[in-house]
């Protein structure tokens, strides 16, 4: 097979080298639309060892987006959370949940996915001496003090709020309401885990067993996956090819290099340098879309300079001397959506996407300037802004940010603060050292507007980094909470809004767009809203 | 000889010691590396505290360095932070680094100073001039431009090879790879090379030969290349270390999973068992080549002796 392979990129590139085509169809194993293609696509070194509970980053995520199946999915088009291995999620005060799962799931190894299966799989991912990185998301969940403690030894092994009552029921009751709750289970970290898991956990991690539509051929860590689609499957998103190759690249130049010699089918990173040629290159087989992905820029409202009653005026109108259209246009060739809320256009109007900001999201050089010097002008005449940029463009889209407001405030307002390591950031951020805005790039776990709002602005939000705290705020986000019509929820939290449109304790500069890249071997590729590619759904040609 | 090469060992505790504690200091110094694992997301401060429990980073800085010491002695290199043994990253890693560097110091070795004897043989001649300039050209050319320049003419272009490797990385892809990360040496090598052997040409003892009758073909191989080989040897000696450790960008262009891969991602990620331990083979690399390089002497040139 090895040597076939071998011998069919020769030929391949001889023809490369003649008709300047792709020739990607050789190497996916003679799929010829038949369903049995396979293909290949681009992919990074996931951070964490691939469990549920621990992968936080779009790398690893991709791996369990095929591997696993929970008791929602998000529909890749509308983001609407439906049920797909829960049967129902019953409620009648919104605290106490009764969730019943349909018969027929299985392992790829065989074992039945019951009640058990998920409570288990969140009792380990809630437990502190599994260091799981998404912990805090069964925070909600009653007993969860008590395995996951802020300090010291844990006090139980399993939470209380979770009861199994057989094979295909079990209760959830949460430490307060939730209307929402059920929408969350979506989520990766809320996956069922099979016994095996638990059983021999080093043998899981270099071949991870799951319950979706695909199955771990081999695994070698750091440079490869191969996964295959699993016949047993039973749900309805089967896989439409053979299975996926996922190689590792360190540089997305490289990876987009391979894209156009044939070695690859599918790259979901477009390097920025490409973003001039990439049109050329591959016409309408270059995805751009917004994805649940914002950056703003906070205000460090813990600083009394910048909390202090007339600020506000000092930050709509800093927020006014930022010409968006611009910056997005020049500088990400379009490949950032302009904001026009605290969340993201990739939720769409349903979920709760509206232009909350209005005209202070508006370039106006003018009225910035008049609402600066109202408020009493900057704190200390000038601003600094933070960020790291060690990638992402950041330095270059601070530098144009901070012309923009020289040009609107005049010069010497602003200058930047590039540092030159996440990590280093992180640590400042979570020292609270900034005094200028800084930069805080947000990544929706779940399409909900809740995802978007509670975490990063409401009082001791997990990361409410700038520590932003209104009373009103907080209690609309309190109310929506508590709503049952999801409808409802929605309304709160857009009001809620308004107060951030008010207050503006962070500046919405833009939505980050998911970009992809594919081959003409392939098609139907599209991107949910996490901006990974449904690979269920791609067909080798 | 014996007692020279164990001296020159033991001399390399020390060193060795240094160099780790150096790389240890300065990787500490990146700061800490646990808050970047959660992302956009502020650290669970719960968790945080118990990875950072469990790698020792809550302890003063010389605790965990003996920590780490004692660990290495005993095999452990310690864990990266998606969870791979440090040993195990280096068994895949250094294996295709090796496969590379060697690629490459065949090539230099080969084309160098072969180059190198032509050159210095027609010095001051038209030829001689040209492959100055190129070797000039060839040097002032950084790594990344030159690596995306040949990958994108041969790989793509012409698409007479892949323009990436593939994961078990076999001799043939790695030709290309090794031709961009051998350039620079290449020409210092063919640089010194003909220097030595100019000056070399000049010497008695090529005048001696020259005059006994014996053909010019034994006359340069057997006497003049020998003598003339000593500083390039020198040099192909350090350089072995210096492949190994400086393909990053090399690497990181043609997706080669070696070592300049594994560091790259220790560093970006701060994981210091990840970076200190391939260092510190690099640093055993390093001192085991320059040993065998001051043996090589006795070799080339008679008039050396150890004792």
């Amino acid at each position: 097979m090895r040597g076939a392979t071998h011998a069919k990129w020769a030929a391949c590139a001889v023809t490369v080298a003649l008709a300047a085509t792709a020739c990607g169809g050789g190497g996916s194993g003679g799929g010829s639309g038949d369903g049995s293609g396979i293909v290949r696509s681009s992919w990074g070194d996931p951070q964490n060892p691939l469990e549920p509970a621990n992968t936080n980053e779009v790398q690893g995520g991709k791996v369990l987006d095929m591997l696993f199946r929970g008791l929602k999915k998000y529909d890749p088009k509308s983001g609407e959370a439906q049920d797909l291995i829960a049967e129902k999620i019953e409620t009648t005060d919104s605290q106490n949940f009764t969730v019943t799962i349909k018969d027929g799931w299985t392992f790829s190894n065989g074992e039945k996915v019951t009640a058990k299966s998920f409570v288990d799989a969140w009792n380990y991912g809630a437990h502190v001496d599994n260091k799981q990185n998404n912990a805090p998301f069964f925070s909600n969940i009653k007993g969860y003090d008590e395995v996951h403690p802020e300090g010291g030894a844990a006090k139980a092994k399993t939470m209380s709020g979770l009861v199994v009552k057989d094979d295909k029921t079990f209760t959830v009751e949460l430490k307060d309401k939730f209307s929402t709750w059920p929408e969350t289970l979506g989520y990766q970290a809320f996956s069922p885990l099979p016994e095996a898991f638990f059983k021999d956990h080093d043998a899981w991690l270099s071949k991870p067993i799951g319950n979706g539509p695909y199955t771990v051929d081999s695994y070698a860590k750091g440079s490869e996956m191969k996964l295959r689609a699993w016949d047993g499957y039973k749900g309805e998103d089967k896989a439409r090819n053979g299975g996926v190759d996922l190689k590792v690249y360190t540089d997305n130049n490289t990876a987009y290099t391979d894209l156009m010699a044939g070695n690859l089918d599918l790259v979901d990173d477009v390097p920025a340098q490409q973003l001039k040629n990439v049109k050329a290159d591959l016409g309408d087989r270059y995805i751009n879309q917004p994805a649940l992905i914002i950056q703003t820029l906070v205000f460090p409202m813990y600083e009394a300079n910048w909390s202090k009653a007339g600020m506000e005026k000092v930050r709509r109108g800093l927020s006014m001397a930022i010409n968006r259209d611009e910056i997005t246009k020049q500088i990400f060739e379009e490949t950032r959506t302009p904001a026009k809320d605290w969340t993201s256009a990739a939720l769409g109007d349903k979920g709760g996407y509206k232009d909350v900001c209005g005209d202070a999201c508006t370039y106006n050089p003018d009225e910035a300037k008049k609402l600066v010097a109202e408020g009493g002008g900057l704190p200390g005449g000038k601003i600094t802004i933070s960020s790291n940029v060690d990638t992402g463009s950041h330095r270059v889209w601070m530098d144009a940010v901070c012309n923009s407001i020289n040009n609107a405030l005049g010069k010497g307002s602003c200058t930047v603060n590039p540092i030159g390591t996440f990590a280093d950031f992180k640590n400042q951020l979570g020292a609270y050292k900034f005094t200028g805005p800084f930069r805080s790039g947000w990544q929706a776990d779940y399409p909900l507007i809740q995802n978007f709002l509670q975490p990063l602005y409401y009082k001791n939000g997990s990361s409410n980094y700038g520590k932003f705290d209104n009373k009103a705020f907080n209690d609309l986000v309190d109310k929506a909470n508590q709503e049952t019509d999801q409808a409802k929820a929605t309304e709160d939290f857009q009001n809620a809004e308004k107060i951030l449109a008010e207050q503006m304790p962070a500046i919405p500069l833009w939505y980050q767009n998911g970009s992809a890249g594919y081959s003409d071997q392939v098609s139907d590729v599209t991107l949910n809203q996490f901006s990974v590619p449904v690979y269920d759904q791609i067909k080798v040609n | 000889m014996g007692r020279y090469v164990i001296r020159r060992l033991l001399q390399m505790i020390p060193v060795f010691i240094g160099a780790t504690f150096l790389i240890f200091v300065m990787v500490y110094a990146l700061g800490d590396p646990v808050a970047a694992l959660f992302g956009d997301k502020a650290p669970d401060p719960a968790t945080a505290a118990r990875i950072r429990e469990d790698l020792g980073l809550d302890k003063p800085l010389w605790q965990q360095y003996l920590h780490y010491m004692g660990n290495i002695f005993r095999g452990d290199f310690g864990t990266a932070f998606n969870g791979q043994k440090v040993t195990e990253l280096m068994a895949t890693a250094f294996p295709v680094t090796a496969k590379l560097t060697l690629v490459a110091i065949v090539i230099e070795i080969v084309v160098g100073i072969a180059l190198g004897v032509v050159s210095g043989l027609k010095r001051g001649r038209p030829l001689d001039t040209s492959l100055l300039v190129l070797t000039l050209i060839v040097i002032s050319v950084p790594t990344f431009v030159s690596g995306y320049l040949l990958q994108y003419l041969f790989g793509l272009k012409l698409g007479w090879v892949r323009p990436t490797v593939s994961t078990d990385a076999p001799l043939n892809e790695l030709i290309l790879p090794g031709i961009v990360l051998a350039l620079v040496s290449l020409a210092y090598v063919t640089r010194l090379t003909r220097t030595s052997i100019a000056e070399n040409a000049r010497a008695d003892y090529v005048r001696t030969a020259v005059a006994k009758g014996l053909p010019r073909r034994r006359v340069i191989t057997k006497h003049l290349l020998r003598n003339s080989l000593i500083p390039v040897v020198t040099f192909i000696g350090a350089d072995i270390g210096a492949l190994m450790g400086g393909a990053i960008v090399t690497e990181r262009i043609f997706n080669i999973h070696g070592v300049g891969y594994q560091l790259y991602n220790g560093i970006l990620r701060g994981n210091t068992p990840t970076v200190v331990g391939f260092v510190t083979i690099l640093v055993l690399v390093f001192l085991v080549a320059n040993l065998l390089v001051d043996l090589l002497y006795a070799v080339l040139d008679p008039r050396i002796r150890y004792a």
